[in-house]
């Protein structure tokens, strides 16, 4: 499958009021997710999330971690206090404005939009390409954008600003998280030894720049990682303290003798296409030289890292792109050489799997990831229009150099924040974009459509398409469930999805166009 | 932008040590492209939050995953 797999970037968006930095936080979360869903379901009932398939706490080591001794931000199956694993039609209406962890919405684009501790979280779709992983991410960004504008248009609200950022640079750090379906047979030993080392070095290009050094910005200067100060362990289940390099998650949301989800928490929010693109794909390759075993055979399966954790602040750390890492064997390299040899081993696989028939996700995957590393290695600013963190720091270059400003200077960190602003008239990147300043790789009606539409080619399809044509009959949904209220029918009819690769168009389309009411649906399902 | 003062520092006030964090080679590469760069940041300066250490400082987030 090369870079074609199911995959799904989710992102905590940064959520502020001018003036205010005390307001509470999952209330306006909340009053955005509710301002964006009022919109587009007219203010009727919206179906539920559905978290009986939820397993939070299941690790990839092969153990559960008890429920009395995990902390209470672990629990994400459980949010709030009236939760039941599959909700009664009668507890549909109007809960969500009770409780603020309530707000959840199941989008037509297959997306899940919601509050996640005190961010509006936006989960896209499954997806199948890198492509159209930046296209479905890249749709959050205006549906954000369309909440925002939702809340200042409504009397009584508060309006807030929104970033696609990781961190408030006092401390405080949410994520974006990307998800991957694999092999279930591949050995997680195998999983950590061999992502670990991409993940430390991937940074160069996946990287979204920080003004700020340390979790609370303790010293001046800037940084290539959002994320990477708030990483403290190599391996383990947390996702809010003691972060780890490798999350073993272990929630596949789909058939668990088949798939394991890797759940990837080390990376940054990126707003260039083509940073998120490689971020997606490069991963999607690495993984799938994993499956093979491939790596084992090859250099980059060799280089083992004496101190990730350390690696990944130094890397992070080092702009110049020349910091030497240490690696078990005593040698030491740089995070390019170390990309450059996962580079090297992913064009050799693909060359021996595939030939000349090599699909055009992979080759372009391949193509740019070469093309970006040989810019850093010769120039790290000839990188500006693919790479976040570069872009940003050719404008606070600018800055530094036209005004004399120094690292500790408030205008770079104004900078850094706005960068990530998803207003058109107010965000920085959002205005290089603008200007030609980026590389874009998608034309801008291809990402609105994504707003409304889901992929065609992955279960996200199904669960879109029965919420934009059956929507008033659905009462829950999740990943892997879609749950009907019917006439007709005493109880809930869930019909899981536990498969990623059905209920695509080409196995249900003529089905859903066939059956005009969830009724004939449900029949249709059920036989 | 008509009411938002800009609040650039002057030159003068910029007694500021150079922190390592950034290559001299970046340094050198931004001076090439003066002109660009200059028109950029006389776009982003319209739309940069007027007083920055305000709004730098009231950002202010609990933490998540």
């Amino acid at each position: 499958m090369t870079v074609r797999r199911v995959v799904g970037i989710e992102t905590e968006y940064g959520i502020s009021v001018p003036g205010d930095p005390g307001a509470n936080p999952m209330l306006l979360s909340a009053q955005v997710v509710n301002a964006y869903a009022t919109a587009t379901t007219g203010g009727r009932a919206r179906p539920r999330w559905d978290y009986e398939d939820e397993a939070p706490l299941r690790d990839a080591r092969g153990f559960e971690v008890e429920r009395a001794k995990a902390h209470p931000s672990q629990l994400t199956d459980a949010p709030g206090r009236s939760r039941r694993a599959a909700p009664n039609a009668s507890d549909v209406a109007g809960a969500e404005t009770e409780d603020p962890t309530m707000a959840n919405v199941i989008l037509t684009n297959g997306a899940r939009f919601y509050v996640d501790h005190a961010h509006p979280e936006y989960s896209s779709p499954e997806v199948l390409t890198p492509r159209d992983a930046v296209r479905w991410d890249r749709a959050g960004e205006l549906i954000l954008l369309e909440s925002l504008r939702r809340v200042a248009a409504t009397p009584g609200l508060t309006p807030v600003t929104i970033y696609k950022n990781n961190t408030d640079g006092k401390g405080a750090s949410y994520g974006t998280h990307e998800n991957y379906l694999m092999d279930r047979s591949t050995a997680f030993g195998d999983v950590v030894r061999h992502l670990t080392p991409f993940f430390v070095s991937r940074q160069v290009f996946t990287g979204a720049g920080r003004v700020g050094l340390g979790q609370d910005s303790r010293e001046p200067g800037y940084q290539i990682s959002q994320r990477a100060d708030f990483f403290e362990v190599e391996v383990g289940l947390e996702t809010t303290m003691k972060r780890p390099i490798i999350n073993t998650r272990d929630e596949p949301h789909a058939t668990a003798e088949k798939y394991r989800r890797l759940h990837v928490i080390v990376g940054d929010a990126t707003m260039c296409e083509v940073a998120t693109l490689l971020k997606v794909g490069t991963t999607s390759l690495v993984l799938s030289m994993l499956e093979s075993g491939w790596l084992d055979s090859s250099p980059a399966g060799r280089l083992q890292l004496s101190d990730p954790v350390r690696a990944l602040h130094e890397v992070s750390h080092d702009p110049g792109l020349k910091r030497l890492v240490r690696l078990r064997d005593g040698r030491q390299l740089t995070a390019l050489s170390v990309q450059r040899a996962y580079l090297e081993a992913a064009q050799a696989f693909v060359a021996d799997r595939y030939g000349a028939d090599v699909d055009a996700d992979t080759a372009e995957v391949l193509t740019r990831w070469e093309q970006v590393l040989g810019k850093l290695e010769t120039d790290v600013l000839s990188a500006a229009r693919e790479v976040d963190w570069v872009a940003k720091l050719r404008l606070l270059e600018g800055y530094r150099s036209r005004d004399g400003l120094g690292w500790d200077n408030a205008r770079l960190a104004a900078v850094d924040l706005q960068w990530s602003d998803v207003r058109p008239e107010k965000g920085l990147y959002l205005k290089l974009a603008e200007r030609g300043q980026v590389e874009r790789l998608l034309a801008e009606e291809d990402v609105r459509h994504a707003v409304d539409h889901p992929p065609t080619d992955t279960r996200a399809y199904f669960r879109g398409e029965c919420l934009a044509r059956y929507g008033p009959r659905v009462a829950a949904a999740s990943w892997d469930s879609v749950i009907f209220d019917v006439a007709g029918r005493g109880a809930l009819q869930r019909v899981p999805t536990l498969e990623p690769l059905r209920g695509t168009r080409e196995h249900v389309g003529a089905l859903l166009d066939r059956c005009e009411t969830a009724e004939e649906l449900v029949a249709a399902l059920t036989g | 932008m008509p009411g938002q003062e800009q609040q650039r520092p002057s030159r003068r006030e910029d007694e500021v040590e150079e922190t390592p964090a950034v290559p001299a080679q970046a340094n050198a590469k931004t001076s090439e492209s003066d002109a660009d760069v200059d028109a950029l940041l006389d776009e982003i300066d319209e739309v940069l939050e007027s007083n920055s250490e305000e709004f730098v400082r009231g950002f202010v987030q609990k933490g998540g995953q």
